[in-house]
């Protein structure tokens, strides 16, 4: 049957912005779809609010909306292109929420839009918890003990069904998120009123405990004509109860006998029969007691999820290419199995090496957050490893965390209290395997272990495997290493690195004896098929075998070294730049060769590049990877400025290797992320610098921040993602940073920068290649300094700073560029006070902001850095400075709601996990259509609830008649009212939440409140504000923490009163 | 011990012998991840040394309930990694223990890839676990290359019961089950459709399994060249058109040669749990187990008989059927183990038949 012909245009839905259970998984599944359907000669369309996805980068659809996923602009799409269909299963929950409320609302019905993938019955079957326990008891499927409560009465009475402990899971809400697990009447109370709150439709599933039980998942597929196949099968490490997210995985199942197996593959074609899925992939999560193999149904997603992305990396099939070919109407026999091209689809995966991810999590950034896995998601990103034992796979991607670890074993050696042991194994938290590790090594038993983990004893003893190798390695000096040792630790995934540390010796000394033995690493490929097909495929991992198969080719060829983890900091927009280069390097007749260890991206996608090395981005695993690609000649070297900070920092162990760097040379590299190095420029070029100290001890910081005059802004040296930074406003603000910093920074010295209270920031992207510079964009910030600039909104053009300002700072980043000796892409950031930039650092990368950039200019700016380092000049480029067409906005969203007991207030250290864009014609337009595609939709008339520091109170009459001229009525509490009613504004007063009653937060509670502007007043406020804005957060009323941004809100108001429009950037450039 | 493979055609893998000893068979590899003690103790894989692709093996141990035939009938196991302490709550022992007890020799730490690939493109090949007691690695070299070919090898009586017996008396139809190595789950998968078996050895003649008693006839899987089975194939021919049949594997040969046609060796044979068989009569898909070596040319097929089933990758013949005649035959495995079971209808398959043939 082939595939029906009455689709002429397909509307894809994507996913937004990076969330905590929402990440770039959803950009491989979107730029896989928008693949298959162009292939076919459809044409798509994309709605997608993500400006660092590369599904949204111009030349992926016909026609791209970066705009809000919301109704009103999915109506405005579906008039303004008249799609055949739209496929919503491959934007992850967001586009699959936006499907239903388009369907029904009667959207669909009334413009003749069918979905095609999953039908809304089908989605409401696999997401309504209620319908699917009925299915499941109709097929004579085990789930859990439990049911729906919708108030807290109902709960109670579920309660004595279940007992304690109880799982609670909210309804329809994003990555389990509100869920949780009561173990007394408190808790209970607690979790349901949250989760009941959290529910859109105000309904909770509380269920039996299965807690410590095996937990597995089975990714399938089916065809229309009911052919289903198991892609993979996952088994979590981690026994139900930390989410799957959360959990170690290991791919494929390793621990059920073929009946269990068996039993499992049944359920799950039967539930994705009943469930009704025409087409394409879902996920079903089983859980499995060991003593008596009882199988339950925990859950299914009737769309492609995180676990197909980590699948289709995992076996190499493409779960979201398929199943887009599936939805178009193409059988499992038609289709072709991609990586064999002799074999169909119709088929299941083998694979012959083991699987194993390790999510990243970033409590770091939320001290207040109790560091506890529990059902609901909190990872923001995930590695993953191949080896060809569980051991190696496992050290491989402990290694790939990029935490500082060289494997499980030596990994916070000495680092954890052994007194607490007992409390770290039972209640588990980001750190328990490493727990695990240590409490192995003190001599207790894999049946204690087994006891107070419940992990399965065969992880735990081929932990304890590492745990032995250790203690031999240790009895050796590197030069007598014995060859059969050191190749039983390199098979167990032991690096040159780490061995070194048991041995007294050097990475080096450790590589050499290595060699002297011949032991070097083989790479494999992953074929879909265990070895039994022929296979082309260009995706090979690395492990110590005897026969390798990656044959050099003699192209001339060039490295891209990517980004790793998602992680504050460093997200998918570094993966676009990625993607970017390598289709520019491939476009240029170069053979790209790819290494990464993050299974959820695009860069890792087998047909990305010309070859995929699976392999953690450590020294040891590139230079190999580089070694043996030189061996077939004309590597032209390594591509280092991609990948944001994780290949930068192998720059200089590269290069001392001999290894060549394309683009920025190291000694460029160093002059601009070398402090001293980098003012010494600046002083010699002439540019503004705040004055800045370096101080290793408080009574040094005193003195260099009395002579640079609070405030100061602290911060380690050599950090990512303004890692603990702060403003510090007295001396005793500085006593109590060193005293809390030492400990982060690793006695490294502190950095002290005179702090530009109230300056404008700008942010440039620039790309040199030696002879001229190109500005790729340069874009304002709209809340004044002092905020991340990861978290910061931003405008391109920089509106409303003066142009000769502007020309300034362009002049500065050319003689910067040229001065440094750049070669491709710089970022650099400025900010302005009283007519006077000042330059604050510069990174000689591409920046966090290029794919945004790249958007709003139509330019892939990462390409032409990529092209300058194979030798093309911008001239022969015919490359000029980018032009933005229309004003866009950059957007940024927080995991506050993740979470819960965090204050949301931003700072300079970074906190958000993902981006939005808004484009508009106007600033109002454009920062409106951010803040909605941001989850903040700003209120067209109510009240105002304003709080403002000191320092604000000069501007805020301003604001406050604009809210004014708007209609809207303003309250505000003692202080900021004096300020407004002096202003001759008239005001509502309203307590504290520590004066008297009603306070800001009952009005909040009362819905009397509908946007609150708050600027943080300080420590001794910090209770009561936080509360103010925690409960804001939670009623999801907006709330603003600046001044700037509230000032130029009013503007987007105003725009949100007309008719709002859409679109497409193909139209725009 | 350290140890090395030694393939026919020379060439050589290194390893270990995890169990002191070595030995012999034909070197063949199956994709199945998980079964390793129903593929080891599977009759068909007798005389051959089964490379497990997936490679950590023995992790679950060994289960009383997860035997095919009455001992391993494997000669060998080769493989990665080898779990010696198994965890599952109705373990009864380790894979290596058993194996020892059995006297099976183990290779372990073996490029399993490399082997793999090497046998895809060379062919499987009769081959030697060749450890460091058994001398020089050239005299291995000479023994490996003296070994005899698969082709040609007639191994049911090997495997096949000695004696007839009964199993499930009083079910519906009465059916003649011959054994050529059958599974131990073939014989409960056509107990579970409620049949009532007699199973007779491998040389039983056709008046025995064609005798009036007998609603129908079973045809089982098991080891070895079926063109090196004359005398069983003479036997089958004589029983065609006196009573329904159903073969499985060697069974679907063995009638495949009695209808006129012929079987040729495939290179690496189709081994694993995940082959995609084109059911032709439908149209769909079932991931099937396979276990074969061997395989019925379909050119050398009469024309009364009728593809029904081909297998996706290589269009090699799945399923046929006789338009005349109540008999069918699988070449995969419909009972699995290990396996998906989507191709379990099979049994079902065979009693509606009986039902058509004895109730029409």
């Amino acid at each position: 049957m082939p595939k029906r012909t009455d689709l002429k245009s397909v509307l894809v839905l994507g996913s937004g912005p990076i969330q905590i259970g929402q990440a770039c998984e959803f950009d491989y599944s979107g730029t896989q779809a928008l693949k298959a359907l162009r292939e076919e000669g459809i044409r798509t369309i994309l709605l997608n609010s993500n400006p660092a996805s590369i599904m949204t980068d111009p030349g992926r659809a016909d026609a791209t909306y970066i705009e809000p996923l919301t109704l009103a602009v999915l109506e405005k799409v579906i008039e303004a292109e008249q799609p055949d269909a739209i496929l919503p299963t491959v934007g992850g929950q967001t586009a699959l929420n936006l499907a239903m409320e388009a369907h029904e609302s009667g959207l669909l019905e009334r413009t003749g839009v069918m979905l095609i993938g999953a039908q809304p019955e089908a989605i409401n079957r696999g997401e309504d918890r209620q319908l699917f326990k009925a299915l499941m008891d109709d097929l004579g499927l085990e789930t859990c003990r439990g049911g729906f409560a919708h108030n807290m009465g109902e709960a109670r009475d579920l309660l004595k069904l279940t007992g304690f402990p109880a799982i609670i899971r909210p309804s329809f809400t994003l990555g389990g998120s509100g869920g949780g697990i009561a173990y007394n009447v408190d808790e209970f109370e607690t979790i349901v009123a949250r989760g009941l709150d959290l529910s859109p439709t105000k309904q909770v599933l509380i269920e039996e405990s299965i807690l410590g039980w095996k937990e597995f998942e089975l990714e399938v597929v089916r065809d229309l004509d009911d052919n289903v196949e198991v892609i993979c099968s996952i088994e979590n490490l981690d026994p139900m109860g930390i989410h799957t997210g959360d959990s170690i995985t290991v791919a494929p199942a390793l621990t059920l006998t073929d009946p269990e197996y068996q039993r499992m593959r049944d359920a799950a074609l039967a539930v994705i029969r009943a469930v009704g899925v025409e087409t394409g992939g879902s996920n079903i999560q089983f859980a499995l007691e060991p003593e008596t193999s009882r199988i339950i149904v925990i859950e299914m997603n009737p769309r492609v999820s995180r676990s197909s992305a980590l699948a289709s990396k995992a076996t190499g099939f493409p779960i979201a290419w398929v199943a887009t070919k599936l939805a178009l109407g193409y059988r499992l026999w038609e289709l072709p199995n991609a990586i064999t091209r002799m074999t169909k689809a119709a088929f299941e995966p083998v694979l012959d090496y083991v699987v194993v991810k390790i999510p990243r999590f970033t409590f770091e950034k939320f001290p207040q957050a109790e560091k506890v896995l529990g059902t609901q998601m909190k990872s923001v990103g995930e590695v993953m490893s191949l080896g060809r034992s569980f051991q190696e796979a496992l050290q491989k991607a402990v290694r790939s965390l990029e935490e500082g670890h060289k494997g499980i074993s030596g990994a916070l050696e000495g680092k954890l209290d052994l007194g607490r042991l007992k409390e770290h194994l039972l209640i588990p938290g980001p750190q328990r395997i490493f727990w695990v590790y240590h409490a192995l090594k003190a001599g207790h038993s894999v049946e204690e272990l087994h006891r107070l983990t419940k992990i399965t004893p065969w992880f735990l003893r081929e932990i304890e495997e590492i745990v032995v190798l250790e203690g031999r390695l240790r009895s050796f000096p590197v030069d007598r290493l014995p060859e059969e040792l050191l190749e039983k630790a390199k098979r167990a995934g032991f690096a040159d690195d780490q061995i070194a540390v048991f041995c007294s010796g050097t990475e080096a000394e450790v590589a050499a004896r290595r060699e002297a033995l011949g032991l070097r690493p083989a790479y494999k490929r992953v074929d879909t098929c265990a070895g039994e097909f022929q296979a082309e495929t260009p995706y090979l991992y690395g492990t110590w075998e005897d026969h390798s198969e990656a044959e050099p080719t003699d192209r001339p060829k060039a490295i891209v070294l990517g980004s790793g983890p998602n992680r504050i900091g460093q997200g998918v927009e570094f993966d676009c730049c990625c993607v970017q280069a390598v289709e520019a390097i491939r476009a240029s007749g170069v053979e790209a060769i790819l290494i990464n260890c993050n299974p959820e991206t695009v860069s890792t996608d087998f047909d990305t590049s010309d070859r995929l090395y699976f392999e953690p981005l450590t020294y040891e695993h590139v230079k190999a990877v580089v070694d043996r690609e030189a061996a077939g000649g004309k590597l032209l070297g390594v591509f280092a400025q991609f990948g944001g900070q994780t290949p930068l920092k192998l720059a200089s162990p590269l290069h001392a290797a001999g290894v060549k760097l394309l683009g920025t040379p190291l000694h460029a590299i160093l002059d601009a992320e070398d402090r001293e190095r980098f003012g010494q420029a600046l002083r010699r070029l002439d540019i503004p610098a705040p004055a800045w100290g370096m101080a290793t001890s408080y009574e040094q910081a005193k003195d260099i921040a009395q002579r640079l005059n609070y405030p100061v802004m602290v911060r380690p040296s050599f950090v990512l993602g303004g890692r603990a930074m702060a403003v510090v406003f007295d001396d005793a603000g500085l006593e109590k940073y060193m005293r809390e910093a030492v400990a982060v920074s690793n006695d490294q010295p502190i950095l002290l920068d005179r702090f530009l209270d109230g300056a404008q920031e700008l942010d440039i992207d620039v790309v040199c290649d030696g002879e001229q510079v190109v500005i790729a964009g340069l874009l304002a910030h709209i809340e004044e300094a002092g905020i991340h600039s990861g978290d910061s909104y931003a405008v391109i053009p920089a509106l409303g700073v003066p142009e000769d300002i502007l020309e300034t700072v362009r002049g500065y980043a050319r003689k910067l560029a040229l001065d440094l000796g750049v070669r491709g892409l710089m970022n650099l950031q400025f900010a302005v006070k009283d007519g006077i930039a000042y330059c604050l650092e510069a990174n000689p990368r591409a920046s966090r902001t290029v794919p945004f950039v790249s958007k709003a200019t139509g330019m892939d700016w990462a390409g032409v850095a990529a092209r300058i380092g194979l030798g093309q000049s911008l001239k022969q480029q015919g490359v000029t400075d980018g032009v933005a067409r229309a004003v866009s906005v950059k957007g940024v969203v927080f995991p506050f709601a993740k979470f819960p007991g965090v204050d949301p207030v931003l700072g300079p250290e970074m906190k958000s996990t993902g981006e939005v864009m808004g484009i508009g014609e106007g600033f109002g337009e454009a920062y409106a259509k951010a803040l909605l595609a941001a989850g903040i939709p700003l209120p067209l008339s109510g009240t105002v609830f304003l709080t403002v520091n000191d320092r604000d109170k000069a501007r805020l009459p301003e604001l406050a008649q604009k809210l004014v001229a708007l209609g809207f009525g303003l309250c505000a509490t003692e202080g900021t009212a004096r300020t407004l009613e002096t202003a001759g504004l008239k005001v509502r007063k309203i307590f504290k939440v520590n004066e008297g009653r009603p306070n800001a937060v009952d009005l909040l509670k009362n819905g009397e409140v509908q946007w609150v502007i708050n600027t943080p007043l300080g420590r001794d406020a910090f209770f009561d504000e936080s509360a103010i804005r925690r409960e804001a957060l939670r009623l999801k009323i907006p709330c603003l923490t600046n001044l700037s941004a509230a000032l130029a809100a009013c503007e987007a108001v105003e725009t949100l009163r007309g008719e709002m429009k859409v679109r497409a950037i193909q139209t725009l450039i | 011990m350290h140890a090395h493979l030694i393939l026919k055609d020379g060439t050589i893998f290194r390893g270990r012998a995890p169990l002191g000893f070595g030995g012999g068979g034909e070197a063949v590899f199956t994709t199945a991840m998980a079964g390793y003690q129903e593929v080891l103790t599977d009759p068909s894989f007798a005389g051959q040394m089964v490379c497990m692709t997936f490679p950590e093996q023995g992790i679950y141990g060994i289960h009383a309930d997860l035997n095919e035939g009455t001992r391993p009938w494997a000669t060998g196991l080769l493989c990665r990694r080898l779990t010696f302490a198994p965890d599952h709550a109705r373990s009864e022992g380790d894979l290596a223990g058993w194996l020892k007890r059995h006297h099976i020799p183990v290779m372990s730490d073996l490029d399993t890839r490399a082997l793999t690939q090497h046998l895809r493109d060379q062919g499987s090949q009769p081959s030697l676990i060749w450890t460091e007691l058994d001398g020089s690695l050239d005299a291995g070299v000479a023994k490996a290359r003296a070994l005899p070919d698969m082709t040609g090898q007639a191994l049911c009586a090997e495997v096949s019961c000695k004696d007839r017996y009964e199993l499930n008396p009083g079910g519906a139809f009465r059916v003649a089950v011959l054994d050529g190595g059958i599974k131990l789950s073939i014989l409960r998968q056509l107990e579970a459709v409620g049949l009532h078996l007699e199973v007779f050895p491998w040389d039983a003649p056709a008046t025995e399994l064609a005798a009036k008693r007998f609603h129908g006839l079973f045809l089982s899987n098991g080891p070895g060249d079926p063109a090196a089975l004359p005398g069983m194939q003479k036997e089958v021919e004589a029983c065609i058109g006196k009573l329904p049949i159903f073969g499985i594997c060697l069974g679907h040969q063995l009638l495949g040669q009695a209808f006129g046609g012929r079987t040729f060796k495939l290179k690496f044979g189709h081994r694993g749990a995940n082959q995609p068989v084109h059911d032709l009569m439908t149209g769909r898909i079932e991931i099937t187990a396979q276990n074969h070596g061997f395989a019925v040319d379909e050119a050398s097929l009469p024309k009364e008989i009728e593809v029904t089933h081909k297998h996706l990758s290589d269009g090699t013949v799945e399923g046929l059927r006789h338009t005349k005649l109540p008999i069918f035959s699988l070449q995969h495995h419909p009972e699995a183990s290990p396996g998906p079971h989507d191709a379990h209808p099979a049994f079902q398959r065979f009693v509606d038949l009986l039902q058509e043939v004895h109730h029409a």
